[in-house]
């Protein structure tokens, strides 16, 4: 049986992450402890966060499942849940409803391969969860390239560890933003570009690609010119939520449940789809 | 499978009977009083009195009411300042208490089997079903908006029906279709049906021509991005005006909406019926609606029932009532929206 019922979490930490305030990392914690046990994630999977009084939104889980005893969020305020979740403090009440979706292959389609993350924007937030996951069981992949770019150098998330990644020879780090910005020696350019300039290879290769519809729209060319094929390519999909468990029908894309068979799929699966997302 | 026979003035003591134990409610042919406590919209309570009368065709309202009432309870929480449990929430109590539909179509019937196979994980749907017995009455006469023979279903068909009651000359004859409905008759004097009255039964059932069901399976294996272009759509698109009254009459339209509602710090979550009529549906926090015009959200209804259903779980999601038929403002009917989709190359 599917449970509507959320698992109580009081929040632990809120770190502000950009330069605009609108995006904060929330640390939760289970305050029962066979639900911190029961809880078992794969990266790329989301989550219904719950508020008493003003209902529940779907969030990426940002945290990985290696980094036991707490999860993470990262939270855009948009809307009527998010605003709310924004005035919250540390110490407060909250609930968690999920693991929900299907999350990305890693321990299937992803094993062995070299591994390509491309991210825009706040999308960073699952592909973070997934590097982490990745990193913690390292010689289980080839080579590992990130690609992550933002609108400016403080629109940037989880920087103090895109600092500690860089530090690491075992991923290849490409950080970039949109136009020049004093202060910033990286490199600049639209992701798009980057990941042309980059040009990974497809052999033995995946990529997750997440970002907005039009990063995705303008990084797919560059990677085909150089041979990258749409089963190689795994994107995130999101549509309205409500129940998160493949009963309401709100997130439908013609057939197909994006939070049922989702949010995880190929790029050859999402051109079958009408487009509806 | 028992079958009794039973005359109507046993059926009204019978009714009477079960409303000593049981809610039992039967059609309401007029409009009820609003806001009666444990009402179900459509149809009233049978308590003691009053002989059953049934309409020809579907009831006015159908049975979905009662396995996915609106609004249903989730949880519930307190929102009180320095309360100790401020904002942990609480599952309700589900009501235990059996339910007695009396007056069940056939088509009615099958919705609540079709209705079954995605809410099979539901806590409340399934509590719902366990404590709900259906007793149906076949249908002698059909209106020119029903074709449940179309949708696989009969006129004469018993299916999800806990006592199906067919008339005879002189009453009914009564097929006990599950434990549900044998408790129904246990304790009851009523004598077994003739042996002539059932082979009647089978007869007529046999008589019973299964229209062009076959003809509208064949949709089912249609290339879904042929059906989705076709250029049917606009023009259906266009009179549709996304009232969304389709969508509440049908008995197999099931989606819903979640919300919080907070009452003098007293707070629970609840889900009622919604709509993909409504633009609202789909619409994302960001101001981006995958399916923001009408004719993409009318389609989306049709295929829904016609294609992404069957796709997903196999028989179409819907019965043949007619009420949509009926109802429509704009006498949309979905018989013609098959036509034209079997039609689509």
């Amino acid at each position: 049986m599917i449970s509507y019922m959320p698992y109580p979490v009081r929040i632990d930490d809120i770190v502000v992450e950009t330069e605009d305030g609108n995006l904060k990392t929330f640390k939760l914690v289970f305050e029962n402890e066979t639900h911190a046990k029961a809880w078992n994630h794969v990266p790329g999977q989301f989550a219904m966060l719950s508020l008493a009084g003003q209902g529940e939104m779907p969030i990426g889980i940002a945290s990985s499942p290696t980094e036991e005893g707490h999860l993470l969020f990262t939270v855009n305020r948009a809307g009527k849940v998010s605003t709310a979740l924004h005035q919250m403090n540390i110490g407060d009440r909250m609930g968690v409803r999920g693991p929900l979706g299907n999350g990305f292959p890693v321990d299937t389609a992803m094993k062995g391969k070299n591994i390509v993350i491309i991210a825009g924007g706040f999308a960073v937030t699952t592909l973070r969860a997934t590097l982490l996951s990745l990193l913690a069981r390292r010689p289980d992949y080839g080579k590992i390239t990130f690609i992550y770019g933002a609108r400016t150098p403080g629109m940037l998330l989880y920087r103090d560890e895109l600092k500690q990644w860089a530090q690491r020879e075992d991923i290849d780090l490409h950080i970039t933003i949109d136009r020049e910005a004093p202060g910033w020696d990286g490199l600049v350019g639209f992701v798009p570009t980057i990941a042309g300039d980059v040009a990974p290879s497809p052999d033995n290769s995946v990529a997750l690609i997440c970002g907005p519809p039009i990063m995705i729209k303008f990084t797919m060319p560059p990677l085909e010119k150089i041979g990258w094929t749409d089963d190689q390519v795994y994107l995130s999909l999101e549509n309205r939520m409500k129940c998160g468990e493949g009963v309401c029908c709100h997130c439908n894309v013609g057939p197909t449940l994006v939070c049922k068979d989702g949010p995880v799929f190929t790029r050859s699966q999402v051109k079958q789809l009408p487009i509806e997302y | 499978m028992k079958v009794l026979k039973v005359t109507p003035a046993e059926l009204d003591a019978m009714m009477q009977q079960w409303s000593k134990a049981h809610r039992v409610y039967a059609p309401a042919l007029v409009k009820q009083p609003a806001a009666s406590p444990n009402c179900a919209p459509g149809w009233r309570r049978v308590d003691g009195s009053g002989a059953l009368t049934l309409s020809t065709g579907p009831t006015p309202a159908s049975v979905k009411t009662f396995f996915f009432p609106q609004p249903e309870t989730l949880l519930t929480y307190t929102l009180e300042n320095n309360h100790p449990d401020k904002g942990l929430m609480r599952e309700p109590e589900k009501s235990k208490e059996m339910q007695v539909v009396v007056g069940v179509r056939p088509c009615d019937a099958r919705s609540v089997l079709l209705n079954n196979l995605p809410y099979q994980e539901d806590p409340f749907f399934q509590a719902n079903r366990r404590r709900t017995a259906l007793v149906g009455f076949t249908c002698d006469q059909s209106l020119s908006t029903c074709f449940c023979t179309q949708m696989g279903g009969s006129p004469l068909g018993s299916e999800g029906l806990d006592l199906a009651f067919s008339r005879t000359q002189d009453g009914f004859i009564v097929e006990v279709g599950s434990a549900k409905g044998e408790a129904l008759v246990t304790g009851l004097d009523l004598a077994p049906a003739d042996e002539s009255e059932i082979t009647a039964l089978a007869a007529r059932r046999q008589k019973e021509v299964k229209a062009s069901s076959t003809e509208l399976d064949t949709l089912k294996g249609r290339e879904l991005g042929k059906l989705y272009d076709a250029p049917l759509w606009q023009p259906l698109g266009e009179s549709c005006i996304n009232c969304g009254a389709c969508t509440f009459i049908c008995p197999t339209c099931y989606c819903f909406d979640i919300q919080d509602e907070v009452v003098r710090g007293q707070g629970r979550r609840i889900r009622y019926w919604d709509s993909c009529m409504f633009p609202l549906y789909s619409l994302h926090t960001s101001g981006h609606n995958p399916r923001g015009q009408k004719v993409q959200r009318t389609r989306n209804r049709f295929l829904h029932k016609l294609k992404y259903f069957p796709d997903r779980f196999g028989p179409f999601s819907c019965v043949g009532c007619g009420r949509c038929v009926q109802d429509c403002p704009v006498n949309i009917d979905i018989r013609e929206v098959m036509n034209d989709l079997l039609a689509v190359e």
